[in-house]
Parts: structure tokens; C-alpha cells; sequence
């Protein structure tokens, strides 16, 4: 904890110490033999713990679900931990690679720079949402043909921000394609290999 | 010469990548995507200070905080049973992992939290107080040349001829090159999901690039038998060197798995990237040549001083290629290493002679200037026919021929030998060239083929597959050897428990698995036809090399009426498959020749007069790697070559803060990797020349020579748009203006 913080709550209680205290093991007046076993069992921060989970309602790839999450999980991690949609990939945590780059409402996002409970009522495409049955994604497609990665591990963020640059209205020129595509990371340097996908599925006119 | 080079276009329509389909929908599990019942989150302390000890070490509040199931340390760990034997390698002695409270660098990492979820370990982690007495820590690698030490392993220093030959030239260049320490990040962190399945029965789904070497160190750390360690490494997001060895974080996760007997899985986060899994070494190099005035080299003295650890030697071939390049009579090297409080570098990409290469071809830049001629006409001075350090002839060398595709693609005559004299608007313009070499391995290896009555090939290895395209590769190799469409064949990779292949490293894969591919390939036809031969014995007298497969039929090519179906062929013992091994391993051939791969990058660079902003517009690389097996993965490979490369000469740079020893740009956000806007269009060439002697494909190694050899070109492209010489990279706008 940081100064300024300790400064504005200067007993040092954390909001999970108040709601312990105000939580029902306090409101149902227990006798205290009894309140000090179940804090020896520590129910009460498994009580705590189920107050501190926030509702969450999101569609992912046209599913809905209905969770509740810990105010402090990002997006990506409730994609990859919880709800084990691996296709999208953490690199940095930060927001500085892109290889976390999901569709929230159409919109290119790094999911990593995003709390999922700030996505209530949102729909997410992650990479997993992009083929139809069998049938791959045009922009899918074009990787595939143009080599557009060797280790593949950015791919997935390149894919959803090539889509979301031709959406955009940014992939008209070489340069300009460069420029919008920068926020992705390739440390194996497909990058000219991936703007000749993007070109081509520009040119296709299906996305 | 008649038209067997690939250029770009030829290479776009070769066969696409055959695990492309897993990759771009998502479905490729990389090691942390890995489900497992009753998982666990591993979180690491590290220190922060760069020398002195733990006084105390406080884990009250994390071991409280909700989820932490243990907060292991040197107080309490369970202790890694290798650390207890004698007999230490002093050279290769990895930093032991919460063996005592000594800390020898920033970032070390001193105790590990774990929960069940990820963000209740990271919490626990923020929550372990940490009190040190701390030394005075030293990291600065000018300031510190006085603790050079020579290896251990190394006897005496290289001497060929007279030393410091270069004073008597008439010609001569004396100079210092420094290269920063520069981080691999591939984009994958590093991550290990480790598991005890019993007391003595390991197994550890890890980021590696080589899961036989991890599994056979894991099995010495943790004395156990090497058949009960199982290493899974499926998809590697990228490598670069940083995944050639066991690093801490992955003893620590086997240590942690050991506590609270479940899965733990431990991902490092992308600033760790730049500490704990090694990089490329700080180096300083001084280097002379002389010449006579038509360009002859008569001397070359090479130094280099290198960062190590304060518990390990680290060493690379910086000097390898100045030994070798070129025909120069004189030569002394002299490599040294400066024990600093760091951790230990590693290689990376094209390592060792990415960095002396950059000094070397730099030197040689100058001095062309000093001659008023070319510099690929001094480089042709001094062409050695023959390995003049081995003494041996080139088992091939198809270096001239580099040199004249790539000044034509380039266009090499638009450069003018005055530098700074051509201008486009704001913007110098100039042309630089420098050669790479790396040398030409092969190892040993097997293969199991599974062969099967609807003609589906399966082979398996233990090789990884950090980015080139191994199974892709492999397919191509198994399928010109059988005549089965790629589509029937698969290759399983990147697991311990199949059959034995090296790290992918030191761009061998394709000549040691590939030779092995070849092998059981060649096993599988011999006993088909040992098959055939007793219902038709015309078929005895086949071998290997004119059995085909074509559609249901074995045919061979030299009695065309043989053909037979081979789905007839399945014994009653074995009807729904054929299972088939075979081993591949190197011959004497390395007595006899001098094996090197070999490439010349061209770079046009751009320089903002003003700015000093420097942009490469133009990038063409010629590469002499024997026989190229799989072109579109090649031109792939080859094309990260140069985006390492420039990454290398203009943006790359680990700064450390010498008062703390501390990574200051340790984020992607302030070390600067090459983005989109940085590459240009780039036209890779292969000469595609058959090397006779390394393998049964005709192939050399590639994935060094690619990057090896850019960063000079470079620099020396800088040097004719503007006439400022850059000797340390990178180059940054600050050093032109």
C-alpha cells in the first residue's frame, strides 16, 4: 500500500476487513466460541470472498454468460484462466503488444488493459468467435497463405487487429496499414508477410 | 548461372505451413494454455538489490492472505537434492535456486507465493516484506574491465601467424565497437506448469527448446530416474536462445509443485523477460586490420570483453568468424569475460557472430573507405577458397554468388562511394553490405514412423518447434522421399518420451532431424519391399531410393511393372499399422570438410537530416544454405532475420541503472523491438545450392546466418548516407544529429 493510501485509511483496514466485520458472522450474533472456530476455518473470508464477487453479464463468440468475477480480473484472464479461451494470448499484461487484442462491441481492445466487470452487457469476438464451422475467416485465410507468423503466438492479437484495421477504414494504404498495425508485436518479424494478408483480404472485399 | 535461386515470388507459392490451421483459429495450446484438474498459480518475489544478503524475510501476511496455499523461500524450500552433491561443474553452475540468502543480482528471484487463482498469488506475492544488508552492487561493464578474466574453458589465446600483424600494413583500422545487452521476448514469457504425479515421478509442461535436455536436467536437479521425468513442450512461442536450458523460475515451480503437491503454474511476466531467462551479453570489441593498398588483408587483431554472472561462466563464439572469413595470414584474438552482478546472459540468435560480425564487417567497411574501393570488391580480395583457420576445404561455398544476386536486386551501382552524397528531399540516402557465416551442424537423432493400411504416415520426435516450421519442413521431406501427399503425413513434436532429438538450436534441426526423417523414411520402403518380395520376387531386389508410393501402390521405379498394393503388405501380427524406427547420426565428414552456412544482407537506409531518424527502405538478403527444403517457411525465417537485425542496429538496448543494478527498460514499452511501421518490403534469395557432404537433403543450417551480419550492414548503410560512423549501437537518432 502506498502512502497516499494509508493516509486516507489510517487504521489500515482494507475493505475486505470491513466487510468481515460487517458481514454476517457479526449480523447473526454468534457467541463468540463459536465466532472464533469459524474464523479458525476461515469462513469468515469465505464470506468475505463471495460478497467481494461482482455479477457479470457478457457474450463471448454469441454465448452468454452469466458469472460473477472478482472486481480486480481483466478481461483476459476471465478469457483465458476462467473460461479457458486460450486463443487469446497474454504478452505483456500492460497494453504494449497487442497479442491480447480481442472485439469488445466491434472495437479492437487490448483485453489485458481491461477489468472484465467494466464489459458488462458487452459482446466479445475472440479469435475462437472468427470461423464458421470449419470455414476459416478470410483474414484467416489469408495468414495461412502469406506466412503471416512462424511461432504463432501473436497471431491471434495480429488477426482480430487486421480485421478491426480493414473495419476501421485504415487499410488502404501500405503505409497506413503499417501504422494501425503497429500496436501488434511480431518479435519472429512476419510484419511484411502480415500487411500482404491484410492487403489481400482488403482487396477481396469480404471483410 | 542458371536460374536454381528462389526469390520471393517463387517462395510465396510453395506449401503453406502445416500446422497454420491450429495457430491462426487459436486452438494451438502453448504451455500455459495447458488444462489440468486442481491447478495452482505460482507467483515470484524477486530481489531488489543487486548484491548482499536477506536478513529477514517476513511471510506472515501472504501465507494469510486469502487463496495462498504456500510461500516457499530459503527458509523453508524443499530443497533441490542436486545441491547437496559435491562435484559441482564450476563452469556451468546455475544459480542455486533458495539455497541461501545470498543475492548476486536485481531481479533474483527469492521466494515464490502460491494460491488458486492468479490474482490471490500475485496479491500474496506484493504482501512478502523482504529486509537486506546490501552491497555495493557492480554491473557497469566499462567500468569494470579490470575484473576480465579469461574462461575456464578456454587454454590459451588464438594465434595464427604473427601477432598484431596489422602494424606493418600500410593500410590500417583500429577501433572499438560496443553492442548493448539485448533481450530475446518472444512473445510467448517464459511459462512452466510443473506436476509431481509421485513421489518420484516429474512432469512439466515448459516452455523449452529441447524437452530431452530439460527433462535430463530436471531428472539430475531432482535425482530422479530419467525415465519418470516427461517434458511437453507442443508450441513454443518463440525463442531466440532463451529457452535453451533450465532457467530458476522452472526449478522454482518443481519446488513449489513439490509443496503443495498439485500442478503450480508459473508464468513470468514480460518485465522478468528481460533478467531471468538470459540475453544477449553487453560486449566491447577492439578490433585492427591492415591491408595493403589493393585491399589484401595482412593482419587482423580481435579482442572482446563480454558480461558474465557472478556465479557462471557465460561464453559465445565472438571471434569464430574472424578466425575463419576471410584469407588473412595473421591473426591473434584474445576473448575475455567480466563477472558482474547480472544474471546469466544466453545465446541468442546467431550467437557469438552476430556480435563479432558486427565489429568485423564494420572494420572492414572502414578500411574500403580508406582504399577508395568497393566493399564487396575488398571482400573478394580477401575470399578464402579454403577454411584458412581449419585449413580444410569448404565442404560448399556459394558466397560469390550471394554477393553478385544481391548487388543486382539491390542495385548496388546507385551507390555512390562518397558518403553523404545522395540526397532525396530531406533524406540521405545511403547503401551498406556486410557478409554473415555460422557453421554447418549436425547432431544425432531417431524417428518412429507409424505407417498405416489407408497410406497415413505418422512421425514422431522429441524436437521443438520454436517458429521455423519443423513440422512443416519434415512433412516436405518425408513426402519427397515416399511420394505420399503431404496431407497423409503427420509430425508429432515436442516431447520428452519420443524418439531422441537435440535442442532446436545452432540452426541444426533440419540436418539432424531431417537426416532421421530420411532414415526411417528409408527403413519403411526396405521392409515394405522385404514384404513384397514374398509375394512377387521381383521386388527383392529393390532399395530404398527407387521405392515410391503412388496412390494404394508401392511401385518400384526401376521395374515399373512391380507395382503392388500395399495395404497387402500388413502382416496378421500387425494389420492396422506398421511401426518403424530408424537412427541418423553424422559420419566422418567433418574431418575431411569445413562446414559453414553463409549470407550477405544489403540494407538502403534512409537518414533524416534534421531528425537524425533513420528508416530502412530496402533489405535484401542472399543466402547459401545448401538445398532449401521448405521455401514459404525459409523466406519466412529469413525475413526475421533482418527485423531482428534492424531491431538490433537502431532500437535494441537493456539499460541497467548501475547505482541498484536494476533493468530500467525492462517493458516493451520502453526496450524498443521492431513494429510495423519500422520494416520495409525485404526480397530474400537462396542460391539453393546442394551441400554434398552435411546430410542426405543437401541442406545447411539458417537460422542464424539470417540475422547474423544485419547490424553491421546497417551501420555501414548509415555511414554512406551521412559519413558518421556509429561503433555502438544502437544507433539512435541522438548520435546523428
Amino acid at each position: 500500500m502506498d502512502n497516499k493510501s494509508q493516509k486516507e485509511n489510517p487504521s489500515g483496514s482494507s475493505r475486505r476487513d470491513f466487510l468481515k466485520k460487517s458481514s454476517a458472522i457479526t449480523a447473526i450474533a454468534l457467541t463468540p466460541a463459536i465466532a472464533v472456530k469459524a474464523s479458525d476455518l476461515k469462513l469468515d473470508e469465505k464470506l468475505s470472498e463471495a460478497m467481494e464477487q461482482m455479477p457479470l453479464n457478457i457474450e463471448i463468440n454469441g454465448e452468454m454468460h452469466h458469472l460473477k468475477v472478482e472486481p480486480r480480473l481483466t478481461l483476459l484472464d476471465l478469457l483465458r484462466e476462467r473460461l479457458k479461451l486460450t486463443g487469446t494470448k497474454k504478452g505483456c499484461d500492460q497494453g504494449q503488444c497487442g497479442a491480447c487484442t480481442v472485439h469488445v462491441d466491434g472495437v479492437r481492445t487490448n483485453s489485458c488493459l481491461s477489468l472484465a466487470i467494466m464489459n458488462d452487457g458487452a459482446k466479445i469476438t475472440t479469435i475462437e468467435g472468427l470461423a464458421k464451422g470449419n470455414e476459416l475467416h478470410p483474414m484467416q485465410e489469408a495468414f495461412i497463405k502469406h506466412d503471416g507468423f512462424q511461432c504463432g503466438y501473436c497471431t491471434s492479437g495480429q488477426i482480430m487487429s487486421a480485421i478491426a484495421c480493414i473495419h476501421e477504414g485504415h487499410a488502404d494504404s501500405e503505409t497506413n496499414i503499417r501504422e494501425f498495425m503497429s500496436g501488434n508485436i511480431c518479435r519472429c518479424g512476419a510484419y511484411a508477410n502480415i500487411v500482404n494478408a491484410i492487403q489481400e483480404v482488403k482487396a477481396g472485399g469480404k471483410v | 548461372m542458371s536460374k536454381k535461386h528462389l526469390e520471393n515470388a517463387d517462395m510465396e507459392l510453395a506449401l503453406s505451413r502445416v500446422d497454420g490451421r491450429v495457430k491462426v483459429t487459436g486452438a494451438a495450446k502453448y504451455t500455459a494454455e495447458v488444462q489440468l484438474p486442481e491447478l495452482t498459480y505460482g507467483v515470484l518475489v524477486e530481489s531488489t538489490i543487486g548484491q548482499g544478503m536477506i536478513t529477514a524475510l517476513d511471510t506472515k501476511k501472504a501465507e494469510r492472505a486469502p487463496g495462498v496455499m504456500a510461500v516457499i523461500s530459503h527458509l523453508n524450500t524443499p530443497g533441490v537434492p542436486e545441491y547437496k552433491l559435491q562435484n559441482q561443474d564450476v563452469i556451468q553452475k546455475q544459480l542455486r535456486v533458495f539455497d541461501s540468502e545470498n543475492i548476486y543480482f536485481n531481479g533474483q528471484p527469492i521466494a515464490v507465493v502460491v494460491a488458486d487463482t492468479l490474482e490471490r498469488a500475485q496479491y500474496g506475492a506484493s504482501l512478502v516484506k523482504v529486509v537486506y544488508a546490501k552491497g555495493k552492487s557492480a554491473t557497469s561493464l566499462e567500468n569494470n574491465l579490470s575484473r576480465a578474466v579469461m574462461p575456464k574453458k578456454t587454454k590459451e589465446d588464438y594465434m595464427r601467424g604473427k601477432a598484431a600483424a596489422f602494424k606493418d600494413a600500410e593500410f590500417q583500422v583500429e577501433e572499438e565497437y560496443t553492442l548493448p545487452s539485448e533481450a530475446h521476448h518472444p512473445m510467448e514469457p517464459h511459462s512452466i506448469i510443473a506436476w509431481w504425479e509421485a513421489a518420484d515421478k516429474l512432469t512439466l509442461v515448459d516452455k523449452t527448446q529441447g524437452s530431452q535436455n530439460t527433462a535430463a536436467i530436471m531428472a539430475k536437479s531432482f535425482q530422479l530416474s530419467p525415465q519418470n521425468v516427461k517434458v511437453i513442450s507442443t508450441y513454443v512461442g518463440g525463442a531466440f536462445g532463451s529457452a535453451l536450458r533450465v532457467w530458476p523460475h522452472e526449478i522454482v515451480a518443481v519446488l513449489a509443485a513439490k509443496k503443495v503437491q498439485k500442478p503450480v503454474k508459473l508464468v513470468l511476466h514480460r518485465n522478468q523477460m528481460s533478467y531471468m531467462v538470459g540475453y544477449r551479453p553487453h560486449t566491447l570489441q577492439k578490433v585492427a586490420l591492415g591491408a595493403s593498398k589493393d585491399g589484401k588483408l595482412l593482419g587482423i587483431s580481435h579482442e572482446s570483453y563480454g558480461k558474465t554472472s557472478m556465479y557462471e561462466e557465460f561464453t559465445e563464439n565472438v571471434l569464430a568468424m574472424t578466425r575463419m572469413m576471410y584469407d588473412v595470414p595473421n591473426i591473434d584474438t584474445k576473448y575475455r569475460i567480466v563477472p558482474l552482478n547480472v544474471s546469466t546472459p544466453a545465446p541468442m540468435r546467431g550467437p557469438g557472430e552476430a556480435t563479432g560480425s558486427f565489429a568485423l564487417e564494420c572494420a572492414l567497411d572502414e578500411l574500403s573507405y580508406k582504399l577508395n574501393m568497393d566493399p564487396i570488391e575488398l571482400r573478394l580480395a580477401n575470399y578464402a577458397d579454403q577454411d584458412p583457420d581449419k585449413k580444410m576445404p569448404w565442404s560448399s561455398k556459394y558466397l560469390k554468388e550471394c554477393y553478385q544476386l544481391g548487388a543486382e536486386k539491390i542495385g548496388w551501382d546507385k551507390r555512390k562511394a562518397l558518403p553523404g552524397a545522395v540526397q532525396e528531399g530531406e533524406w540521405k540516402v545511403g547503401y551498406g553490405i556486410a557478409t554473415g557465416t555460422f557453421g554447418a551442424f549436425r547432431g544425432g537423432a531417431s524417428m518412429k514412423a507409424t505407417f498405416k493400411p489407408d497410406g497415413t504416415l505418422l512421425l514422431q520426435s522429441a524436437i521443438a518447434d520454436i517458429g521455423p516450421g519443423t513440422a512443416t519442413t519434415m512433412t516436405i521431406i518425408a513426402s519427397e522421399n515416399l511420394g505420399i501427399p503431404v496431407e497423409k503425413i503427420s509430425f508429432q513434436l515436442g516431447n520428452s518420451t519420443f524418439p531422441k532429438a537435440p535442442q532446436q538450436g545452432g540452426s541444426n534441426t533440419v540436418a539432424t532431424v531431417g537426416s532421421a526423417v530420411v532414415a526411417v523414411c528409408n527403413n519403411l520402403k526396405v521392409e515394405l519391399a522385404k514384404r513384397a518380395a514374398k509375394q512377387k520376387a521381383d521386388w527383392g531386389n529393390a532399395v530404398a531410393s527407387t521405392i515410391r508410393f503412388k496412390g494404394a501402390n508401392l511401385v518400384n521405379t526401376d521395374e515399373p511393372s512391380s507395382k503392388i498394393e500395399f495395404a497387402s503388405l500388413f502382416g496378421a501380427e500387425s494389420p492396422n499399422e506398421l511401426v518403424i524406427t530408424a537412427d541418423a547420426a553424422p559420419g566422418d565428414e567433418k574431418n575431411k570438410y569445413s562446414f559453414y552456412s553463409f549470407s550477405v544482407h544489403f540494407i538502403e537506409a534512409h537518414v533524416h537530416e534534421l531528425t537524425g531518424v533513420v528508416r530502412i527502405k530496402n533489405a535484401v538478403s542472399v543466402i547459401d544454405c545448401g538445398t532449401v527444403v521448405s521455401p514459404k517457411t525459409a523466406r519466412s525465417q529469413s525475413m526475421g532475420g533482418i527485423v531482428g537485425g534492424i531491431g538490433m542496429a537502431l532500437t535494441e538496448e537493456l539499460v541497467l541503472d548501475d547505482r541498484n543494478g536494476r533493468t530500467v527498460n525492462a517493458s516493451f514499452g520502453d526496450y524498443h523491438v521492431p513494429v510495423q511501421a519500422d520494416i520495409p518490403q525485404m526480397q530474400m534469395m537462396f542460391v539453393n545450392e546442394k551441400d554434398p557432404y552435411l546430410n542426405p537433403m543437401g541442406s545447411k543450417g539458417l537460422g542464424e546466418i539470417v540475422i547474423i551480419g544485419v547490424a553491421p550492414a546497417v551501420a555501414n548503410a548509415v555511414y554512406n548516407a551521412t559519413g558518421k560512423r556509429i561503433r555502438n549501437l544502437p544507433i539512435t537518432p541522438d548520435k546523428l544529429i
